[in-house]
């Protein structure tokens, strides 16, 4: 099962979701997909074993081959391309990689390089589920699309395991490109307005994407919060998976770098009803 | 000149929103932004009325004429992003609109539509004026709506000749970041005292230098840990960016949020007293006006003996 859990909104938990999940589950796989603020590492402390750079393609011109025509600067709608002095220009941060500009050039003068946008790499844990195995994407800092990172290293991952993902937040073109192409995308919520309204985003992307998805109320108080949540999520027939509470403990224990042995029990409990959804889903 | 503040924080949940809508209620003469404008949260807790609604268009979409199609499978292939299968647009999420099939099309039979990304929004607020968005679901482009809003909040800022904008920025370093802090009057980094708020925040001082941007520093939530504050400080003296606020932890974030006001309305004394030095602090950086901040304790007071405390 491929797991995506996202929440449209930042600091709600996810990473701790995520690594609570996987520390219950042996032979779980997690893939840190917030290439812009990845932190699983953060938790294991992995011996990263592999390194890959990750790169788009993007135009190089042959200047003996160019003579300024423009044709290309015509095709681009992404305003990439520009030419000065018939000279063409690149604005690789613009560039999505379409190769309409090799179509369009009648001289044959275009072709791709590769332009790095970031790395990706994967490890084994040393700390707090020691022997999970982890893969964790990181942008280039001054790159604006992360997208390109997120498919690249999906791409990576093996078919045959169970695969956690953890998502960034928003409800824009990298948070669908990490949940694309899972199994059950899991929603984590805290009970504030702020963590409802981005949950009504994120369950909006999910069911654009026709995923089934739940959701798990982090921080949870049983009060005015919880209701709006759960008032929702009845409301919209998405269901609400489990509850976790409340605590500036956990918090001061995140805060250092630790997850709790004691919410193991709720994360078995995730994972039973995480499988019964997934297959109810999969028979019918 | 308008003087445009930013608040960011490298990640998500250190407490932006809710520390960006306490110096509004603070700061005397502003325009307020949501730059976030993925998952936009500022317009909850200022008690919004919305004004205008405008579309934005970005980018285009591909319209098939299924009579014209010969079905000859040639944009399916040419499609890098594995949007069209056997020529029917399959996969619309997937399209990023580049019109590779559009153009190479032998029987023209696809052309591409403006595409509807969102709409920007401006709403009266208890305090100013608030330029906010909603992109669209799925959508990319939120660097260019970020823009926009920036773009609509600098231009009502300067038509009423007012100092300040304040705005609310996105999570992250990638391209709605980017576009919501280059050129920026300073950067309000809010960080927490975890060992995420760090790696992100070191993030974000770098993405702050790439483009030359001020930058100053929050501690949210400051005594989780006292080692990792002492760490940020660290840190942030390196960076050359002055720590301006610890704010300790304390649930009435969570509450104000719930009752949809901003701690100043709602918290302890001791925190909007750390507050209130957090905005003077910042304001002397930015060089404007701090206004009656000093003197907000005992505008509450008259405000609850009077019995209007302007919430909903």
């Amino acid at each position: 099962m491929i797991l995506s859990i996202a929440s449209g909104k930042g600091g709600t938990g996810k990473t701790t979701v995520a690594l609570l999940l996987a520390a219950s589950r042996e032979g779980t796989i997690i893939a840190d997909c917030d290439v812009e603020a990845p932190n699983c590492h953060l938790f294991l402390r992995p011996k990263w074993e592999t390194e890959t750079r990750a790169g788009v393609m993007v135009p190089r011109f042959d200047m003996d081959k160019c003579d300024g025509c423009g044709r290309c600067v015509q095709y681009c709608l992404f305003n990439a391309l520009a030419v000065a002095g018939g000279t063409p220009l690149l604005f690789p941060e613009l560039c999505h990689g379409c190769g309409g500009c090799l179509l369009a050039c009648p001289r044959e003068a275009v072709s791709e390089e590769r332009r790095e946008i970031g790395v990706f790499r994967t490890g084994v844990a040393t700390m707090n589920i020691p022997g999970q195995r982890l893969i964790s994407g990181l942008l280039d800092v001054g790159t604006p699309a992360a997208a390109p990172l997120i498919k690249t290293m999906k791409k990576q991952l093996p078919h045959d395991a169970d695969i956690i993902l953890d998502c960034p937040p928003g409800a824009s073109c990298s948070m669908v490109a990490a949940v694309a192409g899972s199994d059950y995308c899991l929603l984590v919520t805290e009970p504030t307005p702020f963590g409802l309204h981005d949950l009504e985003l994120a369950a909006g992307v999910s069911g654009m994407l026709a995923i089934p998805h739940g959701v798990v109320i982090n921080k949870s108080d049983g009060g005015r919060g919880d209701e709006a949540v759960e008032g929702w999520c009845a409301a919209h027939g998405v269901e609400v998976l489990a509850r976790l509470p409340n605590s500036r403990e956990f918090a001061a224990k995140y805060a250092a770098g630790m997850i709790d042995g004691e919410y193991r029990e709720a994360a078995d409990t995730l994972w039973r009803r995480l499988d019964r959804e997934y297959r109810r889903r999969s028979d019918g | 000149m308008v003087k445009e503040l930013v608040i960011a924080s490298g990640k998500g949940g250190t407490g932006k929103t809710s520390i960006g809508a306490a110096l509004t209620a603070l700061a005397p003469a502003k325009i307020l932004a949501d730059c976030d404008v993925d998952a936009a949260n500022l317009h909850l807790v200022v008690g919004s009325r919305l004004k205008e609604a405008h579309d934005f268009f970005a980018g285009f979409a591909p319209v098939v004429d299924e009579e014209a199609c010969l079905h000859c499978g040639r944009c399916t292939n040419l499609c890098r992003f594995d949007a069209i299968e056997d020529g029917v647009i399959s996969r619309p999420l997937a399209c990023e609109g580049c019109g590779v099939c559009a153009f190479n099309c032998p029987a023209h039979a696809i052309s591409m539509v403006d595409k509807k990304a969102g709409q920007w929004l401006v709403s009266e607020t208890r305090h100013g004026l608030l330029v906010h968005a909603e992109l669209g679901l799925a959508v990319d482009n939120s660097g260019k709506l970020v823009s926009e809003v920036r773009r609509q909040a600098k231009s009502r800022a300067e038509k009423r000749r007012l100092p300040l904008i304040i705005t609310d920025g996105p999570p992250g370093v990638g391209c709605p970041a980017i576009a919501a802090l280059t050129g920026a009057s300073l950067v309000l980094a809010v960080t927490e005292p975890s060992l995420s708020g760090i790696h992100d925040l070191e993030r974000l001082f770098f993405l702050c230098h790439h483009f030359g941007v001020p930058v100053a520093v929050c501690i949210n939530k400051a005594d989780i840990s006292e080692e990792n504050t002492r760490a940020i400080v660290a840190l942030s003296r390196r960076e050359r960016a002055p720590v301006v606020g610890e704010i300790p932890y304390d649930d009435v974030f969570r509450e104000a949020a719930l009752t949809g006001c901003t701690v100043m309305e709602t918290g302890s004394a001791a925190l909007t007293g750390e507050i209130r030095r957090l905005w003077l602090a910042v304001a002397g950086l930015l060089g404007v006006e701090p206004g009656k901040a000093a003197a907000w304790g005992l505008e509450r007071l008259i405000d609850r003996l009077g019995g209007r405390r302007g919430m909903p």
